[in-house]
């Protein structure tokens, strides 16, 4: 469990984090997101007690990082994947980080082979492209076979097999009971991986929530039915409250009730049914929508290409 | 949360196939695998001893020879011998600024940082390691120039060149403690600024610059202040007799020369638990 309170940090006139709390569970996939410059990889660095906060703590299962003797065997944390000196081979790097936290050498080549570069071993580090840096980075964090893993945007570089293997780690690891931490600004990924989420956007807070509920509440959300039949169930269902809008390709667009109190109404009516499903705006619609207003890095307006939501 | 806690107690419980080891021999050696296992390491120690040797030769076969009567009875014999120095010094100056800074160049300090929280237990081993290798292979770098120094000098110049000859063996083993000396000043110097470029240019500053000064100044500033700087008061331990005048001799220039490298690790120890990585 990592627990921030009243977390804050700033260089000379710039607030990077503002008064930030939450709390990252076990057993759970928590998603970290905001805009760029929102303050996730300071947040993280304090977490790792890289950079010192200006007020407010931060624990991991219950003591600040500085206080394990071996750290890596409570937190694991991928940052930076090139942050690597690159004269040194893959198994170098391993090794000392290893050694440093009496991590028994075989854990290596162990988490070598885990995240697929067992034969890239004897290679050296400067060589590596994206992905096998991030792949490194990921063993790396896996060393110490911490309970706590911190991810600041893992699948960077990871080739469609990577991003569906990272997905299935993630997910293995909150199986297991582990606390796992990831910041991503891919939200198609972020929603098939993340149980909760943690948005925050100018360094503050603006959503903790589970993800599940925040497309359940999505202001786009609504019913789609195809009907032989539209403007009788229309009227039905405006008679009772619901907003019936009507589609260019002749669906109805339903807000204001249930998929199953349609489709119960048209079958207690005899109205056929083509087409009922329940439309919930994407992750990344959603997401937009809250950090609107916290963007720190704006671009020129577009109209957004609102990716194809599956449901 | 029992699964959680239980998982967690479970990875954090010591492994007893493990054999326990404290923690700061563990960092120590993560810091002896990290400098044993980049090329670097081994260019400056093969640039050190090339040139230790290859200017022992030189001195012994070109210098020596042509050197009058006069010069013969002056001349320092090991100071001659130990010509190279001044190139290796260089080396393994070097060799000790890239052990802190190439951390922060790459960007490793981070991944550094957060297996060894304890940053200055950190730095203790990165000194330690980094003393006992300069040490060893600085000491053998100078019992290597000397012997080919004896070797390649032809018959009957000089008389009390044998290792039993008065300072030879502790101006010998004093110019590996020079060059270890050294290697620490870089290194503190290399903890302090942070940065390889600067602090390999505060370091040849620090060892060229004051003789180049010290000629301007005039004769009684010279002599006073002269026998202080890093070259001068650490150089005169890998002199066997002929010391230059007005020195501290050769334990007391290199307390001097050894306060210098203490002044910049100590420096470096104080900065790093109040700077963010």
């Amino acid at each position: 469990m990592i627990e921030v309170t009243a977390l804050s940090k700033r260089y000379g006139a710039v607030t990077a984090v503002d008064g930030l709390t939450f709390t990252v569970p076990g057993g759970a996939v928590t998603g970290f997101l905001g805009p760029n410059g929102a303050g996730k990889s300071t947040t993280m660095r304090m977490v790792l007690g890289l950079d010192a906060p200006s007020a407010g703590s931060v624990t991991v299962n219950g003591k600040p990082y500085a206080g394990y003797r071996r750290p890596l065997r409570e937190v694991g944390a991928l940052l930076d994947a090139k942050a690597v000196a690159g004269g040194r081979t893959a198994y170098n790097h391993l090794l000392w980080l290893a050694l440093s936290n009496g991590i028994p050498r075989s854990r290596v080549a162990e988490v070598l082979r885990q995240v697929g570069l067992a034969t890239a071993g004897g290679k050296r580090v400067g060589g590596f492209s994206l992905g096998m840096a991030q792949r490194l980075g990921i063993a790396a964090a896996l060393l110490g076979d911490p309970p706590v893993l911190m991810f600041d945007e893992p699948v960077n570089g990871l080739d469609p097999e990577g991003v569906a293997w990272i997905r299935t780690l993630l997910r293995a690891l909150a199986a297991e009971g582990r606390t796992v931490f990831l910041s991503s600004h891919l939200m198609s990924e972020m929603a098939l991986t993340a149980d909760r989420l943690v948005v925050v956007g100018r360094g503050r807070l603006i959503a903790e929530t589970a993800v599940a509920d925040l497309l359940a509440t999505g202001s786009g959300n609504y019913i789609r039915v195809r009907t032989p039949e539209p403007g009788e169930l229309g009227a039905l269902l405006t008679a009772r409250g619901a907003t019936v809008a009507r589609e260019s390709d002749g669906a109805l667009r339903v807000t204001g009730t249930t998929a199953d109190v349609v489709g119960e109404l048209a079958r207690v009516r005899g109205l056929g049914l083509l087409e009922l499903s329940a439309q919930q705006m994407s992750l990344e619609q959603r997401y937009l929508e809250l950090t609107r207003d916290a963007v720190e890095y704006q671009t020129d307006a577009l109209a957004p290409t609102a990716a194809p939501t599956p449901k | 949360m029992t699964v959680a806690a239980t998982t967690a107690a479970a990875a954090t419980a010591p492994d007893p196939a493990v054999r326990r080891r404290g923690d700061f021999t563990n960092v120590a050696r993560a810091e002896l695998a990290k400098l044993r296992t980049v090329r670097s390491t081994y260019w400056t120690l093969l640039v050190a001893f090339a040139a230790n040797i290859g200017f022992a030769v030189l001195a012994a076969s070109l210098i020596a020879p042509r050197l009058g009567a006069r010069d013969r009875a002056n001349v320092d014999v090991v100071r001659l011998a130990l010509a190279g120095l001044h190139l290796s010094q260089i080396a393994f100056g070097v060799l000790g600024v890239l052990v802190i800074t190439s951390e922060y160049s790459t960007g490793m300090i981070r991944t550094t940082l957060a297996a060894t929280p304890r940053r200055r237990t950190l730095l203790a081993a990165k000194a330690l390691v980094l003393s006992g290798v300069t040490l060893v292979t600085a000491t053998a770098s100078t019992f290597a120039a000397y012997l080919a120094f004896q070797a390649a000098l032809p018959a009957g110049i000089f008389a009390g060149t044998s290792w039993s000859g008065p300072g030879v063996a502790r101006a010998v083993f004093g110019g590996g403690l020079y060059l270890t000396a050294l290697g620490l000043l870089g290194f503190g110097l290399g903890a302090v600024l942070r940065s390889s470029t600067g602090a390999i240019a505060t370091l040849f500053g620090l060892l060229f610059v004051p003789p180049l000064l010290l000629d301007l100044l005039p004769g009684s500033w010279k002599s006073a202040v002269g026998p202080y700087v890093p070259m001068e008061s650490g150089g005169q331990v890998y002199i066997a007799v002929h010391y230059d005048p007005g020195s501290l001799g050769p334990w007391g220039g290199f307390a001097v020369f050894c306060l210098y490298a203490a002044a910049a690790a100590l420096a470096g120890f104080a900065l790093i638990n109040h700077r963010d990585a």
